[in-house]
């Protein structure tokens, strides 16, 4: 499994467990507000569980904001890993 | 201001008994006890009373979708099933439910003592609050019950959260009878809830004023009995439907009873300890509101928590008013003292003894303290014709208060 795959499937573990979503809805292209259902209140939820599952901080505010889909996350937890390793 | 009748039509419960009206009623005709002990509050250091009534537990997932319980700690989603219930059992549609004639008037002592305690062992360790979720402060805010309420029913009338602890439903039941009475609502979901903590009870414990009778549960609260030692904490919500008689009639609703007075005072006396005179001025206030005489009333569903100076106190102040030998009974015994939802739960138990025509004793009364007053007090399942009740409640801050009850028959 690629660091990338090891980041998703790790991602869609916290979505499902934190919002009770059944885990064929997590499709790459779904919107987390629209297709999720999720909404601001989620996502401050959202953060604080994924940065206790990858025990890393998320603090660019601009960049989480620009997230809209679940493919969309995974790509800015895999460049905060990135800058971390850095 | 037009004065309007006002009578239940639904009722709703989440007791120490399980979720529903029918386990709770169930359980009291059987003359049940839901009082348990806590084997982990022994290592509360301090505390001497590990006794409680919980309710049982239940898969709040299988019952409300995470984005109606994320903002909930257990007492929320104790009222809002309860009102769900209330709401099926008083037939309400939808369209009545949401068009802003009905509202919510639902309060509990605080919010979730549960919740209160989960942020402070999170955040006080390094005074962090980087890991806080965002439905925290909906769970611990004092109009918890209420608002998710609400928000869960699509109720958008009026929305009240009275907070007064142990009379905080039958404050609920007041108000709700005042808002329908002068009109400004048709109908008001009215009630109370609380959950059962070790905090909570601790309350009573530094006062000395908590059951000790760690080793016989089933034995405690004994309201009124010579030997009782203290109240028992229990967990629950109480939801009735208070709606205006005309509305009710168009509805073609079914009417459980009439609430035709209440009476609310504080004694300004003590903090904590009863007063005998104030309470028999909230029994004599609403039974002038009903235009009633002592011997109009045919029963009175106790306060009575099991505490010495409490029961004493009230027994007292019920015979100063409606004399000697009257009928008087505390479900206490049964499911403990569930503060905020104790008037609420009372009086659903209340309406069944109106319907069934029976009168239900005190679980754990052996032998009445010679110190209370003499009454009647029940100690059997018993026939008896009941017509018009009071039900007492009362709550540390010396809040006094006694609701009116009146058996509904159609030719009234």
């Amino acid at each position: 499994m690629t660091y990338e795959e090891t980041i998703r499937q790790k991602v869609i573990e916290v979505l499902v467990d934190e919002f009770e979503l059944d885990q064929e809805l997590l499709q790459p292209e779904a919107t987390l507000y629209d297709d999720l259902g999720l909404d601001s209140l989620d996502a401050v939820d959202m953060v604080v569980a994924l940065e206790k599952a990858f025990g890393m901080k998320m603090n660019d505010e601009e960049k989480i904001r620009a997230v809209k889909t679940v493919d969309d996350l995974i790509r800015l937890i895999v460049s905060i890993g990135e800058q971390h390793a850095n | 201001m037009p004065v309007n009748r006002v009578v239940i039509t639904g009722r709703g419960a989440v007791s120490p008994f399980g979720l529903g009206v029918a386990s709770l009623s169930e359980a009291v005709w059987n003359n049940s006890s839901g009082v348990k002990i806590i084997e982990e509050w022994r290592s509360v250091q301090g505390l001497h009373s590990f006794l409680a009534a919980p309710v049982p537990p239940f898969n709040a997932k299988e019952r409300l979708p995470r984005t109606i319980r994320r903002t909930m700690g257990p007492m929320s989603i104790y009222a809002t099933l309860a009102a769900q219930e209330a709401v099926a059992d008083a037939e309400m549609s939808g369209d009545f439910l949401q068009s802003g004639a009905v509202g919510v008037v639902v309060g509990s002592t605080t919010g979730s003592p549960q919740t209160y305690e989960e942020f402070y062992r999170g955040f006080l360790p390094e005074n962090n609050i980087e890991e806080v979720k965002s439905g925290v402060f909906f769970k611990i805010m004092g109009h918890s019950c209420s608002a998710n309420i609400c928000h869960a029913l699509g109720i958008n009338g009026e929305q009240w959260a009275p907070a007064s602890a142990c009379t905080s439903s039958s404050q609920a039941l007041g108000l709700g009878y005042l808002l329908v009475r002068s009109g400004r609502q048709d109908a008001l979901l009215c009630g109370g809830a609380d959950e059962v903590h070790y905090t909570v009870s601790m309350v009573f414990d530094v006062v000395k004023a908590a059951s000790r009778s760690n080793e016989m549960p089933e034995s405690t609260p004994r309201p009124f009995d010579e030997k009782r030692d203290g109240v028992v904490c229990g967990g629950g919500s109480g939801v009735l439907v208070l709606e205006r008689l005309d509305s009710a009639r168009a509805r073609g609703a079914k009417i459980y009873a009439e609430v035709i007075g209440f009476g609310n005072v504080n004694d300004s006396k003590h903090i904590a300890n009863p007063h005998k005179q104030s309470m028999s001025r909230a029994i004599q206030n609403a039974l002038n509101e009903a235009g009633l005489k002592a011997q109009d009333i045919d029963y009175v569903n106790a306060h009575a928590t099991g505490t010495m100076l409490g029961d004493t106190a009230e027994s007292l102040a019920i015979e100063s008013v409606l004399g000697r030998g009257i009928p008087v009974s505390s479900l206490k015994g049964h499911f403990g003292h569930t503060l905020g939802a104790a008037g609420a739960l009372e009086t659903i138990v209340v309406l069944e003894m109106l319907d069934r025509q029976n009168l239900v004793p005190t679980l754990n009364l052996d032998k009445p303290d010679p110190k209370c007053a003499d009454l009647h007090y029940v100690q059997a399942v018993s026939k008896h014709p009941l017509r018009t009740v009071i039900k007492n409640n009362f709550a540390l801050g010396g809040v006094n208060t006694a609701l009116v009850l009146r058996r509904w028959t159609d030719d009234i």
